[in-house]
């Protein structure tokens, strides 16, 4: 994404930003998720987070939209319009709805007036008396008119209004023909307002999309993975992958299992797979904490297994409906033992889909637990996106064959892959032992069976091809300055970069998919040569720049940019940053 | 996934004589103290296994850790060892993941009360069809000699000088009241019997609870009088809760046999369910 043009000069612009807010039941999510459609409609992409006060049902809530002609992986700045049905609580979203001098805030006047702290940034108020117009309309609510009035100064064609509301409303027809006209209402009522954002035509060739969450495609990419097992216990922000499960599983043949706690989640996946059926659970933090015990076993008895963490907020509860990056120690170090294992991340929306089905690839195929830290802004962010591409299928499982004779479960082999039993195959029953073992799976505590099982659980790692996928790697190889980052903050990073590369200064990105076993000797490839090195990731304590400095010799000057989360990294923060280390 | 039919073959078929209860052993030596209750244990598994006929490739005893969570290595089935009191978590998704699979889920009073209690409560209540056996010997015995929840509120040992001072759980009132399907006590000093009852707890459907009394002879050299004090089918089984509810209030303890034999249906995945492509999903996504 490049630096934005001006959006509300009345010029086309290639990205808007918008905020709907309003109190409970205002129906601004429904609003939001309209726009977001016909956006998608009118072909453009765009991407929608959203907010809500501390209620369990009923607070304040905002959709916030960024609606563009290029792939959308993180929020602008700041936004281009707000605007609220009502203003109650709203205030609550200052930090996350920051506005600038060409915004343009939209309330009604019959309501309170927006709070000052939105107009202080300059930003020009327009007065819609929205409630007058609903009413007008027979069965009209405020929040179609809302979305009448911002669909019309973006530009949205009024057909693909019409088809995101339909697609809503189809199986209420009685909504229909209101909510319609409110749309109308509202789209005429914006001919008083000077300020415009028209958005930029669209991108001439459509190409196929999709519009889904991170979380959505994670699930999916579980199933394409193979996955058909999942025990879990619902916990913000994983929920919706699981939901997303629960009925896509049983039209493929799986099964999914509320489990009592997120102990029983993971055992119960660990037996689902030790039986030879690919197995997930998905949670939080919090989860993450309880499963740490279980994932050692999964390490030690060789089951595959995928555990996706969709970070939130920490230590304890922390702040579960907001992101950060704070996870990775736990995912990467929170095991006792020398227990090796995979920790990936998905790198955008879309990419939930890519790197979860590559992380059951490979926990199959390694035999060995796989996590998969997705966060809150990915796994709650609805984006439009190219349809991913297809990925070829994993080599999967290695079972072994029926009558083998003297069948050794854990035989230290050249790769460290030693084929595994699916229970009902004759000959080859074994018991699958957290205690260390011997060949055969006999427990043993003799230290020659020791050092030869890590060696082996370990030697797998690392002698297995990862190829291309373990990081994206961008921009020119001969730059010197290189930033490294990974997960949610990639999207900000590479528009920040993007911005900068305006003000001439070139650097690469790498965005790391595979964070252990860290490839070491591929990153040591991808950052030759530079003299400088950022790290960038959102938790307190650069987890990432610590592990990397562990592990790894990175070249030149190396530096951390790391912030807690709670708020997602600005591209222009990012944008800031890179010009001041450049100069540093 | 696989079809749901279990492979235990029906009581008495030609099978039934083809392998001896030695064919269920493995060869690995237990790690058990001379005289421990839980060989009675492996002897009456492997008896009844063999009189059910069981394929010992499509039974699989899981187990959590503690000194009677040995069991599935001396078994020749398939055998899973797991974390501390999460051996019903792991046979649970054992079962759902392969209904085909006989799931036998062994363990002790401590990783199935104490630790484990949770998933006993939620095992009961989801009925899933398998076997849960508890060998209770009211201690730890692997962290030589602590209280468990069965033990005795005075006895007396070196974490709880002068004892715990805690009422025991009971753990066939909390399998009734939270729903297993079928609820019983052995003793290991009569394999016999126990080898029936094992075999009932495994035939019938649901979740079916076995609880063993089986002495400690190292930590609880007492509980040798165990033998004396057991009353053999002392417990006549009923499908009603309430009455089993009744016979429970004047249960010694030491009561033995079956004391609830319900009807529930097993757990089974609800909804609608089909075979398709997963490339069909993502009519959900497209635009």
């Amino acid at each position: 994404m490049q630096q934005p043009d001006s959006p509300g000069s009345g010029q086309p612009s290639r990205s808007v930003s918008v905020a709907l807010a309003g109190s409970g039941g205002a129906g601004v999510m429904t609003a939001g998720n309209m726009l977001l459609e016909a956006a998608a409609h009118a072909g453009y992409y765009a991407l929608m987070t959203r907010s809500s006060g501390p209620q369990i049902r009923g607070g304040e809530a905002a959709a916030m939209l960024r609606i563009a002609c290029r792939p959308v992986e993180c929020m602008a700045d700041h936004f281009d319009v707000l605007a609220a049905v009502d203003w109650e609580n709203v205030q609550r979203f200052k930090a996350e709805i920051p506005l600038g001098t060409q915004s343009l805030v939209i309330g009604d006047p019959d309501q309170s007036a927006p709070p000052e702290v939105f107009l202080q940034s300059g930003a020009m108020h327009a007065e819609l008396p929205l409630k007058k117009l609903a009413k007008a309309v027979p069965d009209g609510r405020a929040n179609m008119v809302l979305l009448g009035t911002v669909a019309a100064l973006l530009g949205l064609p009024d057909d693909a209004v019409a088809r995101a509301v339909e697609k809503t409303l189809g199986k209420r027809p009685a909504a229909l023909a209101p909510s319609l006209a409110a749309v109308a209402a509202g789209r005429a009522a914006a001919a008083g307002i000077e300020r415009r954002f028209p958005l930029a035509e669209p991108p001439a060739t459509r190409t196929s999309r999709w519009l889904l969450t991170g979380n959505e495609a994670a699930g999916y990419g579980a199933i394409k993975g193979g996955v058909r097992f999942v025990a879990a216990y619902p916990i913000t922000p994983a929920t919706e992958l699981l939901e997303w499960m629960s009925p896509a599983l049983a039209q493929v043949g799986g099964t999914l299992v509320q489990a009592e706690d997120e102990l029983a989640s993971i055992n119960m996946a660990i037996g689902g797979s030790y039986g030879g059926v690919p197995s997930l659970t998905a949670t939080s933090g919090p989860g993450l904490s309880l499963m740490v015990e279980a994932l050692g076993l999964a390490v030690a008895a060789e089951i595959p297994l995928v555990v996706v963490d969709v970070m939130r907020v920490g230590p304890s509860t922390g702040i579960p409906t907001k992101s950060e990056q704070g996870d990775l120690n736990i995912a990467v170090h929170g095991l006792h033992g020398d227990a090796p294992h995979l920790v990936l991340a998905p790198n955008s929306v879309a990419d939930c889909l890519r790197t979860t089905q590559w992380a059951v690839e490979l926990a199959e195929a390694l035999q060995t637990p796989a996590i998969v830290l997705s966060d809150q802004f990915l796994g709650q962010a609805r984006s439009v996106v190219d349809r991913p591409d297809e990925r070829a299928a994993g080599p999967g499982r290695v079972v072994a064959a029926a009558g083998v004779a003297g069948y050794r479960r854990y035989a230290v082999t050249p790769d460290g892959i030693s084929p595994m039993a699916v229970p009902g195959t004759a000959g080859l029953a074994y018991t699958a032992d957290g205690l260390e073992h011997a060949e055969r799976g006999t427990p043993s505590s003799q230290a020659a069976d020791h050092f030869a099982q890590l060696d082996k659980r370990r030697g797998k790692l690392e002698s297995w091809d990862y190829g291309d996928d373990w990081a994206d790697v961008e921009g020119d190889p001969a730059t010197d300055c290189a930033v490294v980052t990974f997960g949610s903050c990639t999207g900000p990073v590479r528009e920040g970069l993007a911005r900068a590369a305006q003000d001439g200064l070139t650097a690469r990105l790498v965005s790391l998919r595979l964070l252990a076993p860290l490839p070491a000797s591929r990153l040591a490839t991808a950052l030759a040569g530079a003299s400088r090195v950022l790290v960038v990731e959102q938790n307190h304590s650069a987890q990432l720049y610590k592990y990397l400095r562990a592990e790894c010799d990175l070249p030149g000057r190396v530096t951390s940019l790391h912030r807690a989360g709670a708020l997602q990294f600005q591209p222009g923060e990012i944008h800031h940053h890179l010009l001041e280390w450049s100069r540093a | 996934m696989n079809d749901p039919a279990c492979a235990v073959p029906p009581p008495g078929s030609p099978a039934a004589l083809a392998r001896g209860p030695n064919d269920y052993k493995s060869d690995v030596k237990p790690v058990w103290c001379p005289g421990c209750g839980d060989f009675g244990v492996v002897n009456a598994l492997a008896k009844a296994m063999a009189r059910m006929a069981l394929e010992p490739k499509d039974v699989a005893v899981v187990s959590g850790i503690g000194c009677s969570s040995r069991i599935p290595a001396y078994m020749s089935s398939y055998g899973f060892h797991g974390v501390h009191g999460r051996a019903l978590a792991a046979g649970t998704g054992l079962k759902i993941a392969r209904p085909d699979l006989t799931v036998i889920v062994t363990g002790g009073d401590g990783d199935g009360y104490s630790i484990g209690g949770n998933h006993f409560l939620h095992a009961c209540r989801r009925n899933v069809d398998m076997t849960y056996i508890v060998m209770d010997n009211r201690v730890y015995g692997m962290t030589k000699g602590q209280a468990s929840p069965t033990t005795e509120p005075d006895w007396d040992s070196k974490l709880s000088p002068d004892g715990t001072g805690l009422r025991e759980f009971q753990p066939l009132v909390v399998a009734l009241a939270s729903g297993a399907n079928f609820i019983a006590r052995g003793f290991t000093g009569d394999p016999n019997g126990l080898a029936e009852l094992i075999e009932q707890a495994v035939r019938h459907p649901g979740f079916s609870f076995l609880e063993v009394l089986s002495p400690c002879i190292t930590f609880r050299p007492e509980q040798k009088e165990w033998k004396k004090m057991v009353r053999p089918d002392a417990f006549a089984p009923t499908p009603e809760v309430p009455r089993a509810v009744r016979r429970l209030l004047r249960d010694t303890g030491f009561d033995l046999g079956v004391l609830y034999a319900g009807e529930r249906p097993p757990y089974a995945p609800r909804g609608p369910r089909a075979l398709r492509a997963p490339a069909e999903l993502e009519a959900r996504f497209a635009l």
